[in-house]
């Protein structure tokens, strides 16, 4: 079932003395329920863009984004509706928790608000969200966030994306901020949050390693185009477009660099 | 002349809070004159701490509990960093070790333009050197750098986060320093400007000589740019080694842990055993 859809969207900018710019320039994609669609590009590629228009901060300039088949609400109960299916992960797990509120505020909030569940059930519920996202609930539920280590607090975002019971999940360098040794394991999670309820994931990210390892398919943009686009190895292993080749050669890659024993930092 | 430039010996930093916490456990370590050494490990392992506390930036409640830190200057000097006075200490930072910080933009003064903070660099440890000397000074380490003098007058909200950065190895550059302490230096910038700078950081220490302490938790990216990495866990360095050596016969378990939790970005093997650990 298709989750998203994005049909010849483009967004331009009229910057003074330079006319317009686009930076979205006619992208079109869709994205199944149970996919996980990797996008990729460096900075000022229009990844944010899609993002922005996701979360209604930007309207298209032309064409149209649908959500289940649905054009994006602009207001009233569909507009609830609408956020109510579509969910955000952000990047930096201190700034998007609010300090001042407990764990379980955080998990109650968006259970009451869209009444996801009965009054005497939200209890259970966030105890079975914590569970999902495998932390130990009793240890966490009444701690604030500063309390929490990195790691835990972005299994608390991903948990409160959760409570709503989202169709897609959209996910802007939700691991970047972590140590090395945890982006994995919360990667993992998604992945297998992903595969129980069928959600759909867009992965907005620079870093090509784990967006090969955790999408199914990678998109590549580049001055607000879909370069490239195709299963995650075909894209990062056997990349066609010069740009995608550029992104990689630029990625570090230790298999690579001690295999040819290239030498960039001058040892020995 | 000595081949190696910093001699960190038996050196300890603890945080005196209540608990006191051991950021930095009895850490010895040469640094070799001109070499990069990368210094990995995760949040909270001590790497920041023991970076700052070889050249005393660290404020209270950190206290340097034991060691030393003996610099070996290119005259054929040796400073004890720890033994300086104030004074001594003030003329020792920017002129013998030099510091690039992670967050380029909030590391330059944004009310002012790029080329006025560069010449502060010098009014204050050149005194010497007359208004006309310093322009002359500040418009060849922008070339240098390749940000370029035409940007002289440009504030830090007018450049890209990769020129920004440049402009901060600029000022670290400044007075020809034999170690830079680079923190981070690369994180919040893209693949493809992250490679420029590591180039450039590269190419500037073959031309200029100068050591490198790289710190991060970027451990693919540090297994290329480093000559040697230490592994830190705890507070301690639990393995120090050839990049190559460490990439290839990592000897202790922690190594290896960290070398196999990172994505690999071309290896046939995907991580699918990653899935869904149980959080730390």
């Amino acid at each position: 079932m298709t989750v998203l859809e994005f049909d010849g969207v483009t967004k331009a900018y009229s910057v003074r003395g330079a006319g317009q710019i686009k930076a979205l320039d006619d992208v079109s994609f869709t994205l199944e329920s149970g996919q996980i669609i990797g996008l990729v590009g460096q900075s000022g590629s229009g990844k944010s863009t899609i993002a922005k228009i996701l979360t209604q901060l930007e309207t298209p300039t032309s064409g149209e984004v649908r959500l289940d088949g649905v054009p994006i609400p602009r207001r009233g109960k569909e507009l609830r509706a609408y956020r109510q299916k579509l969910r955000m992960v952000f990047q930096d797990p201190f700034a998007s928790l609010n300090p001042y509120h407990t764990i379980r505020y955080h998990l109650e909030r968006p259970l009451r608000l869209d009444d996801i569940v009965p009054r005497d059930q939200v209890d259970d519920e966030v105890h079975r969200l914590l569970e999902r996202v495998r932390l130990d609930a009793k240890a966490v539920i009444d701690r604030r966030p500063h309390e929490l280590s990195g790691g835990q607090r972005q299994r608390v975002a991903i948990a409160r994306a959760l409570a709503s019971r989202p169709s897609l999940l959209v996910a802007d360098e939700p691991v970047s901020m972590l140590d090395v040794s945890i982006r994995m394991s919360v990667l993992g999670l998604l992945s297998d949050l992903q595969h129980e309820h069928g959600l759909g994931v867009l992965y907005i990210t620079h870093d090509l390693a784990t967006a090969r390892h955790f999408s199914d398919e990678i998109m590549v943009l580049n001055q607000g185009r879909v370069v490239e686009s195709g299963t995650a190895d075909d894209v990062i292993l056997r990349p066609q477009n010069p740009y995608t080749q550029e992104l990689r050669a630029a990625s570090p890659d230790p298999d690579k660099f001690f295999a040819s024993s290239g030498i960039l930092g001058g040892a020995q | 002349m000595n081949d190696s430039l910093l001699s960190i010996n038996d050196f300890s930093v603890e945080y005196d809070v209540d608990p006191p916490v051991e950021a930095v456990k009895h850490v010895t370590l040469e640094l070799r004159r001109g070499e990069i050494l990368g210094l990995a490990g995760e949040s909270g392992c001590g790497k920041t701490t023991l970076a700052y506390g070889v050249q005393r930036l660290l404020k209270a409640p950190a206290v340097i509990t034991s060691g030393s830190v003996m610099f070996h200057d290119a005259s054929g000097e040796d400073i004890d960093i720890n033994a300086l006075e104030v004074e001594e200490m003030r003329r020792f930072r920017w002129d013998k070790i030099s510091m690039v910080f992670q967050g380029a933009m909030n590391a330059l003064n944004p009310v002012a333009t790029i080329g006025s903070q560069l010449e502060d660099v010098f009014e204050v440890h050149r005194p010497s050197m007359s208004g006309a000397q310093r322009r002359e000074a500040v418009t060849e380490l922008l070339e240098i750098v390749k940000v370029g003098a035409q940007r002289y007058r440009s504030y830090p909200h007018e450049l890209s986060g990769g020129m920004r950065q440049r402009v901060m190895i600029a000022m670290a550059l400044a007075l020809r320093p034999q170690l830079m302490v680079m923190d981070e230096p690369t994180t919040a910038l893209d693949v493809l400007v992250q490679r420029e700078i590591l180039r450039q950081i590269s190419q500037l220490r073959h031309e200029f000589g100068f050591s490198v302490i790289f710190i991060t938790h970027d451990l693919p990216l540090l297994l290329e740019i480093s000559d040697r990495i230490a592994i830190m866990r705890h507070g301690e360095i639990v393995e120090l080694d050839t990049a190559e050596r460490i990439w290839n016969h990592p000897q202790d378990d922690y190594t290896k842990t960290l070398l196999s939790s990172f994505p690999r970005l071309t290896a046939e093997t995907r991580l699918t055993a990653q899935r869904g650990v149980v959080a730390r």
